[in-house]
């Protein structure tokens, strides 16, 4: 697993474009399970320092996890070895009358176009092993968008600070 | 992750630590399912007070061993769940669906 640090982001910025944009973090991993727990590790202490709640801070690391669940087991079919990219970065929302800080997460993979079959939610009556990995995102997150583009699968999250911390801190 | 088990009259209790993911749900999955199909214990016990995170594909090995042990007419009990799992079980309403205990002398009990 790559992170790249502050200092290296100006090279990224120039390989990356938009993506670069308030950069927190950058991972490379190959699409190994077992990497899955040094990820949450660094998505907890990332929204800790962002200053999202505990509950907020778990809920990143959850989607964020699921998500990766999701690129390795569907689009790359549980191979070990294909790449996935992640970046991190503070984004505001200006649409709002009260604009606020969010973390935006866009998870990059180049495994197969998926269906939109694939992003259907089962109903959660149903007592059955799986399918629950979207509902975990959805509930999790304010805003979560699939595209694909350039042979690439994308699927960006983002989680806005909740207003309380911006009252506490004004 | 780790999983060990412990024999108490007919009770299996599994004492899992770690974290519970896709590195490793199928280790839990096999274990619980070999213990509620093939050994037909009457009552599996989850001890998860030392498990941090569940994540869905754990969330469905637990779900698998409760079905099974409901095909069997056995008893299917967690207790010592974390904050972060009792979260996923409520996020996928499951958590009403299993019998939750907060420790092991109250799961015995019950």
């Amino acid at each position: 697993m790559k992170i790249l640090h502050p200092a290296r982001r100006s090279k990224a910025r120039e390989r990356n474009g938009d993506l670069s944009r308030g950069l927190l973090l950058r991972l490379e991993l190959p699409s190994d399970p077992s990497l899955l727990c040094a990820v949450r590790g660094a998505v907890e202490r990332l929204t800790e320092s962002f200053g999202f709640s505990a509950p907020d801070c778990r809920a990143v690391t959850r989607a964020v996890d699921e998500a990766l669940t999701n690129i390795i087991r569907h689009s790359y079919n549980g191979r070990p070895d294909q790449p996935i990219e992640m970046f991190f970065r503070s984004v505001h929302r200006q649409a709002t009358p009260n604009a606020s800080e969010g973390l935006e997460i866009l998870l990059c993979d180049r495994g197969p176009s998926i269906k939109n079959a694939q992003l259907c939610m089962r109903a959660l009556e149903e007592v059955k092993p799986g399918g629950l990995g979207l509902h975990f995102i959805q509930q999790s997150m304010d805003v979560v968008e699939y595209k694909r583009a350039k042979g690439t699968n994308r699927l960006r999250l983002v989680k806005y600070v909740r207003a309380a911390k911006q009252d506490s801190n004004s | 992750m780790q999983i060990s088990s412990r024999q108490l009259d007919k009770t299996t209790i599994f004492d899992v630590s770690g974290d519970i993911d896709l590195a490793n749900s199928p280790a839990v999955r096999k274990a619980l399912l070999k213990e509620v199909r093939d050994n037909r214990t009457p009552r599996v016990v989850m001890n998860l007070s030392k498990v941090r995170y569940i994540d869905s594909s754990g969330v469905a090995s637990l779900v698998e061993g409760l079905k099974a042990s409901r095909d069997v007419g056995s008893r299917f009990i967690l207790f010592g769940l974390s904050t972060s799992a009792r979260e996923v079980l409520q996020l996928s309403r499951l958590l009403k669906i299993f019998e939750v205990y907060d420790n092991e002398e109250q799961a015995l009990a019950g």
